[in-house]
């Protein structure tokens, strides 16, 4: 209970609203879903691993799109993997994030010209959240593009939305 | 043995199909061969006791643009360490050449990836099917006249 500990005068009562108790849950707790296609999978392997060490922001990744939060797309997608990608995004259970990482995922990167093979950008197929530019990104901007995804999820909110 | 000597063997046991031998003044000695006859020469490269050739180390595919396509095979022996290679000519009217699948088989997938990038057919292989492209792809990237296709099952494909 790091960040909590110690800090209530009275002992077991908090005052918040339901929007910010919940986003801080959900930003809080951002499961990955555990692919890499290129390169860019061993810098998302690095920020994972101890040295920059994801799992302090509850960010760990899963062998299973339905038990998975956020997409980190890393790598170059080819047209083979594309329906792949596409298949395993309709498998993960809302709300879903897809953070683009490095330039392939982003835009094509090298590929852009003569990759017959690659899909320009996997915003083609899916909706994106967070594009991570590098080639590929070190590991601190990976994880800038995963505070990023927090602010936004932290804005969000499950109220309904009045009608005009 | 030197690169002549074994140009020099097989000119003995195939006097017909040897088209070409080339050995000064490139870096690898070269023995071009006849498209029907490929799998012979291979069986008789590997099992020759002096020869023994028992590593393809690489098979590709080429295209020299103007309908001219062909297929290197590069050999070593790591009985006798020596190194020899052999070339083979297609043409766009007829693709075909045997498979050496049989004698090494690490020619599958290399004899798939050349089918698969050039569509060169290789008679006598057991699968072959594309090994890097979808299987519903059309056309063989890598021909110098390919064109890439504007969509690929309803995504676009250019820039």
């Amino acid at each position: 209970m790091g960040l909590l500990d110690q800090k209530f005068e009275n002992s077991n009562v908090i005052v918040t609203s339901m929007d910010s108790l919940l986003n801080w849950a959900r930003l809080s707790s951002m499961w990955g879903m555990q692919f890499g296609l290129a390169c860019c999978a061993i810098e998302m392997m690095a920020t994972g691993a101890s040295h920059y060490d994801t799992d302090r922001f509850g960010i760990f990744f899963r062998g299973t799109p339905r038990q998975s939060d956020v997409m980190i797309v890393a790598g170059t997608v080819t047209l083979k993997m594309a329906s792949r990608i596409k298949t395993l995004y309709d498998q993960m259970s809302e709300p879903r994030y897809v953070l683009s990482m490095g330039s392939c995922a982003n835009c094509g990167g090298p590929y852009w010209e003569h990759g017959y093979h690659v899909l320009k950008g996997v915003d083609r197929i899916i909706p994106v959240d967070v594009y991570v530019p590098g080639c590929p990104p070190r590991p601190e901007a990976l994880i800038e593009g995963l505070m990023k995804l927090q602010e936004k999820i932290r804005s969000e909110s499950l109220a309904k939305k009045k009608s005009a | 043995m030197i690169p002549q000597e074994i140009c020099d063997a097989l000119k003995a046991k195939f006097p017909d199909v040897i088209k070409e031998t080339k050995i000064e003044g490139v870096f690898d000695p070269y023995v071009k061969v006849a498209p029907e006859k490929v799998k012979d020469i291979a069986q008789f490269l590997r099992d020759d006791d002096t020869l023994a050739f028992d590593s393809l180390m690489c098979l590709s595919g080429i295209d020299y643009t103007g309908g001219k396509f062909g297929v290197v095979y590069h050999l070593h022996s790591i009985k006798w360490n020596h190194k020899i290679t052999l070339k083979v000519e297609a043409t766009l009217e007829n693709m075909h050449c045997q498979s050496v699948e049989s004698i090494w088989k690490t020619a599958n997938w290399h004899e798939r990836e050349a089918f698969d990038m050039y569509g060169i057919i290789f008679d006598g292989h057991t699968d072959l099917r594309r090994i890097l492209m979808p299987y519903d792809w059309e056309g063989h990237p890598l021909r110098k006249d390919y064109k890439v296709p504007e969509y690929y099952n309803g995504m676009k494909v250019p820039y």
